[in-house]
């Protein structure tokens, strides 16, 4: 993410409604051509920060700067960004031509320049002959696409997009976000994208920021943020994982649930408490007493692509990914790789504890 | 056979209502046809009665003023009533309520206090005149306004506003294309209840007119103190019928517009 020039920063953003404390002194670096991805469960303050970004709210404290220049005060209207909401918000009264065109008529553009932006929208968009349908007799996934050609018609530098899968069913939504990332590429311009969508966020992102009870709990790469989590919450948010309460022994070396890990991590400290992560696909199961923790299967489900297995060892449950079936009451053994191993600093100040408990 | 019996009653019952209700309308537009200021005898088929009400200046400068009143009462009870709705919407709890019990006020005093107040109040500051009663009708006015569009402004969908504002369109052209078309049904139904309640008033009106001001109402209450005029059977027959066919056509425009949108009736 470092390569690219930055577009957008905000700096020190907080914002509340009420009582409620929504974005807690916020601050975010968003850069040109990125495909970033807000990512966090309902109320994590993700969808106020699309809105500050677009200009639908003024933070009560803080700055947005665009392009090196502060716009905090500029009105939604004066910015070169455009959103695709999330319930679309078509408007009902026109035609899908006339809703992609509107953003070009209040600019006074001639009608040949509409006329080939519609097309090259439209076409964009895999709507080529919807020109004169009315919202209303569209399914979901083609207003959405309505909704994205009308933003994008304006050449924005910046493209929002608040949940606009949402709505839409499993199998449309993975076609959606290859096509997402298609016009992206086609497009050339920076996508802000908020989800509370996990697979969403990895699937599509160049960058993903993790957000909490309005704060940033990590930013990263899909890979960075998947395989070597910050804290539990993100542990826990991305995907299934295991986190234990162990003990740091000393660099590359964890003691988890009373047995010594070897491990890739240094820099904990000696004897040190931590948290440890490790992904449930990660953990190799080997006959009773051939691994390093001993357990018993006490539930298999089936997944289609694995099954999922919950293992005791002693009073920890460990969730299992395996494309082996082994049976319920069965003894079983357990190991991990080193690699697979990833220790985090265990939360220190209250607002970090308070994220914790509220997973 | 029980089933019959009972359906029977129930209309027979419904007849009876209706029997009561119109009843006398009906016979005070069969008397607006008769040729004869009896009230009891037949003297054949006329159109005198019409005729002498269209060309009697009482009648028709009363006519005037109530349309004219009417007309511009309502039009400044939605001027007004528009943005308050707005407000209250946006107000707290605690503050809306408040707010809406005092607009309710007004609808629940009887009229003749409001009447008297109104009076009382513009005898200190101006002379009662077309302009008093104007006032009066406007201010009694607005709450309905307030009722009807109250729901409708809640009920708003603001996303539309927000994707126009994100296109680029001002504020107001965002409002005035995005939320406006949402609250037309609103307007129109407190005007046209507006529109009634203005027609339909005697008291404030008598209260607040000046001199030689008249509307329908009040000029009828002068002329049946000196007798009752068979002119006054037509002008009540031409004032039931445009009254009829006024909600007629507001019932058909709106239930053509809730089968559309799924929504009620507004009447």
């Amino acid at each position: 993410m470092s390569d690219r020039p930055v577009l957008i920063h905000l700096e020190h953003v907080s914002k509340s409604f009420g009582n409620s404390l929504v974005l807690d002194d916020l601050d975010l670096t968003i850069c040109k051509n990125e495909f970033v991805t807000l990512l966090g469960p309902s109320g994590c303050g993700k969808t106020t920060t699309l809105r500050i970004i677009g200009g639908f709210e003024r933070p009560d404290s803080g700055r947005v700067i665009f392009q090196g220049e502060d716009i905090t005060g500029v009105p939604a209207n004066k910015r070169p960004i455009n959103t695709v909401f999330q319930k679309y918000a078509l408007f009902p009264h026109m035609t899908v031509e006339e809703n992609v065109a509107f953003g070009l008529r209040i600019r006074k553009k001639s009608r040949e320049y509409i006329r080939e932006k519609i097309d090259y929208a439209l076409k964009l968009v895999n709507l080529e002959g919807f020109e004169k349908r009315m919202p209303k007799s569209l399914s979901g996934g083609q207003q959405q696409r309505v909704a994205i050609a009308r933003a994008i018609v304006n050449e924005p530098e910046v493209l929002l997009l608040d949940e606009p899968l949402g709505a839409l069913d499993l199998k449309l939504r993975q076609e959606m976000q290859y096509e997402l990332i298609r016009m992206k590429n086609e497009l050339g311009i920076t996508f802000i994208y908020v989800t509370h969508d996990q697979e969403e966020a990895l699937t599509m992102s160049d960058n993903v920021v993790v957000m909490n009870q309005g704060y940033i709990q990590q930013e990263g790469s899909p890979q960075k943020i998947y395989d070597e989590p910050e804290n539990a919450f993100v542990a826990d948010f991305i995907g299934d994982s295991n986190i234990i309460r162990s003990t740091m022994v000393r660099d590359r070396l964890v003691n988890i649930l009373g047995i010594e890990f070897e491990c890739v991590d240094t820099g904990f400290g000696e004897n040190r408490p931590v948290d440890v992560v490790i992904r449930p696909e990660d953990i190799v199961l080997a006959p009773e007493r051939e691994g390093a923790l001993n357990g018993e299967v006490t539930d298999v489900i089936f997944k289609g692509v694995h099954y999922e297995m919950c293992i005791m060892t002693g009073d920890f449950e460990w969730i299992v990914h395996s494309t082996r079936r082994s049976e319920p009451g069965s003894g079983v053994s357990i190991s991990v790789d080193p690699f697979d191993i990833q220790i985090m600093n265990i939360p220190e100040s209250e607002d970090e504890e308070a994220v914790k408990l509220d997973i | 056979m029980r089933d019959r019996a009972v359906n029977f009653i129930t209309r027979f019952y419904l007849l009876l209502i209706f029997l009561f209700l119109y009843s006398p309308i009906a016979v005070l537009m069969v008397l607006s046809f008769n040729d004869s200021r009896s009230r009891v005898v037949w003297g054949g088929f006329t159109l005198k009665w019409y005729e002498r009400m269209f060309t009697s200046p009482h009648i028709t400068d009363a006519l005037v003023t109530t349309l004219a009143l009417a007309f511009f009462a309502s039009l400044l009870a939605v001027l007004i009533g528009f943005p308050a709705s707005f407000g209250i919407c946006m107000l707290r709890r605690s503050g809306r309520s408040v707010m809406m019990t005092l607009v309710n006020i007004p609808l629940l005093d009887a009229d003749i206090v409001t009447g008297i107040s109104m009076m009382l109040f513009f005898m200190r500051f101006m002379e009662l005149s077309f302009s008093s009663v104007l006032i009066a009708h406007t201010v009694f006015c607005i709450p309905y306004v307030i009722l009807a569009l109250m729901p409708r402004v809640e009920a708003v969908d603001w996303t539309p506003y927000e994707s126009a504002l994100d296109l680029g369109a001002t504020q107001p052209y965002a409002f005035l294309r995005m939320v406006m078309p949402q609250l037309y049904s609103g307007i129109i139904s407190g005007f046209f209840m507006s529109l009634t309640m203005s027609m339909d008033d005697f008291a404030i009106t008598y209260f607040t007119k000046g001199a030689g001001v008249n509307t329908l109402s009040t000029m009828i209450y002068g002329e049946i103190r000196k007798g009752i005029k068979p002119e006054l059977y037509a002008l009540s027959t031409v004032i039931f019928m445009a009254v009829l066919i006024l909600l007629l056509a507001v019932n058909v425009a709106t239930r053509k517009k809730g089968g559309e949108t799924g929504e009620g009736r507004a009447y």
